[in-house]
């Protein structure tokens, strides 16, 4: 039972919000040191595993030239492209994103998409200045749940997308792991499988993105109600 | 050949500046901090793989202490609202240009670097084309950018220090978990937890074994931040022994949707770092589990989904009643 006790830091920690790398850590460090291992030895193990991981932080190389882009107005212009498109509301602008993440993803380009590579620069501005052409300027905290919902979109999309590509890292996981136990499957039949999902994922989030248009709509009304008597 | 090193190489330049514009801005009163940070983050990437694992770990223990202090971030704006809208008339769709570079040329590298050649060797190393693809396809979109824009030269290095920072500690999250995925996995997490399942959970029937085999995938996931490492564990532990020896049920579509589940668990969990908090930082978000609570509605429809896709699918028709 003991360690678990890492669990339980976690848990607690995120429940708190705290400092989720300081959680992180510290959940770390208790694990090891729970198991038996010593500070030095534990500390170890954490510095050899973060750096055999740095490969996750090359993402972030995309910053310069995006930083670069916006800083020549690529939002504005981001929105003013959208606004050209008369029928472009922040929950089809979503939802034609959603539709193009997943169906790449099944393909097997995984890269075409990206919270810093697509959302940031292009996606949420887009969605944004949909609702604000729609709606005027919207309030503060429904642009929170339009940048929210983009960033959704990325996630649901290619999750649900990529398991239908027979040589994606999941399907070779099972399939190396059936092999492992002494069964032998096919790619094709797990990637088969996992296209009943992957239509309900997108009808399920696509309707979501669609009522997200009247939700943000009701939000508009609210705050003009809200704002009325002072006018 | 191009091996990960060469791009780590390029993350050291890219934190290393930003160590550097953080140093010479006074609008950031905690400026030394995201100094230190940034800066150690740097060394890791440029050192990392020459220095010890108790090196390494005593600096990311730094890097920690001085993210759970706070860091800040600098006020000055880079370039008025007023000039980036007169830009973007300016350049208009070719603003898109550079961002676009780096996807495409991502896609394109990942299909095509792997089978260049030259002189016997190849040009980069083949385990890690698709990482060193996005690390070249940033500096072809940045070439692009610096070339139509011709922005000052510094520009690039400050405006990452801009988004950098807007992201904080956040950016290293991913890796601090992927750190402890392996603690946990050597401290043998995984087997107590499966245990603690298998014991406590209503197994009776195949109906009651998949709905299992599909909560523990998503909760195990959502513990974990990944469902490859809840995987293993929850077949081996309810899948293969429960749901597809005891009640005869077929292994592709329980295996392949249990994988799904885990993905629904994966849209729930601040454990999935890269996916979840990540974004919530980049786009900056006030809530920072606000990415979380747009996708809970969809993962847990999407869950119940998976079970009844698994009752109805898992079993063949001629199974005998239990």
């Amino acid at each position: 039972m003991l360690p678990l006790i890492g669990i339980l830091i976690v848990i607690v920690g995120f429940a708190l919000r705290l400092n989720a790398l300081l959680v992180v850590t510290l959940a770390g460090l208790a694990t090891g040191l729970a198991s038996g291992q010593s500070l030095p030895e534990v500390i170890a193990a954490f510095g050899k595993a973060f750096v055999e991981s740095r490969y996750i932080a090359i993402v972030w190389l995309a910053l310069p030239v995006i930083g670069l882009a916006e800083r020549s107005g690529l939002k504005e212009r981001s929105r003013e492209v959208i606004s050209h498109i008369r029928a472009a509301t922040a929950g089809r602008v979503l939802l034609v994103y959603l539709a193009l993440r997943q169906a790449t993803s099944a393909l097997g380009l995984v890269s075409l998409g990206g919270h810093a590579q697509m959302v940031r620069p292009l996606v949420a501005p887009m969605a944004e200045g949909a609702a604000d052409n729609t709606h005027g300027a919207v309030p503060e905290q429904t642009r929170e749940r339009i940048k929210a919902m983009a960033a959704g979109a990325d996630n649901v999309g290619m999750f649900f997308g990529e398991d239908v590509f027979v040589a994606i890292g999941s399907i070779l996981l099972i399939r190396g792991f059936l092999e492992q136990n002494g069964i032998m499957v096919e790619p094709l039949q797990l990637a088969r499988w996992a296209i009943p999902t992957a239509i309900a994922a997108f009808a399920i989030h696509g309707a979501r993105l669609l009522l997200l248009d009247r939700r943000i709509a009701a939000d508009v009304q609210a705050a003009a109600r809200d704002t009325e008597p002072r006018a | 050949m191009i091996r990960l090193e060469a791009i780590y190489v390029l993350m050291g330049l890219l934190t290393g500046g930003i160590a550097l514009v953080n140093a010479r801005d006074d609008s950031n009163p905690r400026r030394w901090r995201n100094t230190l940070f940034w800066g150690v983050y740097a060394l890791l990437f440029f050192a990392g793989s020459y220095l010890s694992d108790l090196t390494n770990g005593v600096l990311v223990l730094v890097m920690v202490g001085t993210a759970a202090a706070g860091l800040g971030q600098g006020t000055r704006e880079t370039v008025t609202a007023a000039n980036r809208v007169a830009s973007a008339q300016r350049y208009r769709n070719r603003l898109f240009v550079p961002v676009l570079v780096v996807p495409l040329a991502t896609f394109l590298g990942s299909l095509l670097l792997k089978d260049i050649v030259i002189g016997g060797q190849p040009l980069v190393d083949p385990k890690q084309v698709t990482q060193i693809a996005l690390g070249v396809a940033t500096v072809l979109g940045l070439l692009t950018g610096l070339i139509m824009l011709r922005p000052p030269v510094t520009a690039p290095v400050v405006e990452a220090r801009r988004l950098m920072d807007s992201v904080g500690w956040a950016a290293v999250l991913p890796q601090a978990l992927a750190a402890l995925g392996a603690v946990f996995a050597a401290a043998g997490v995984g087997k107590v937890v499966s245990t603690l399942a298998t014991t406590y959970l209503p197994l009776g029937s195949p109906v009651a074994a998949v709905a299992a085999y599909a909560i523990g995938m998503a909760l195990f996931t959502m513990i974990m931040g990944n469902a490859f490492a809840a995987f293993p564990v929850m077949t081996a532990g309810i899948g293969l022994p429960l749901v597809v020896q005891q009640y005869g049920g077929d292994v592709v579509v329980v295996t392949a949707i249990g994988m799904l589940s885990g993905f629904c668990g994966t849209l729930m969990t601040p454990m999935a770092a890269n996916f979840n908090m990540v974004p919530a930082a980049l786009l900056e978000l006030r809530d920072r589990y606000g990415v979380i609570k747009a996708q809970v509605p969809t993962a847990l429809l999407l869950l119940a989904v998976n079970i009844v896709l698994l009752s109805l699918f898992a079993f063949p028709a001629e199974v005998p009643a239990p």
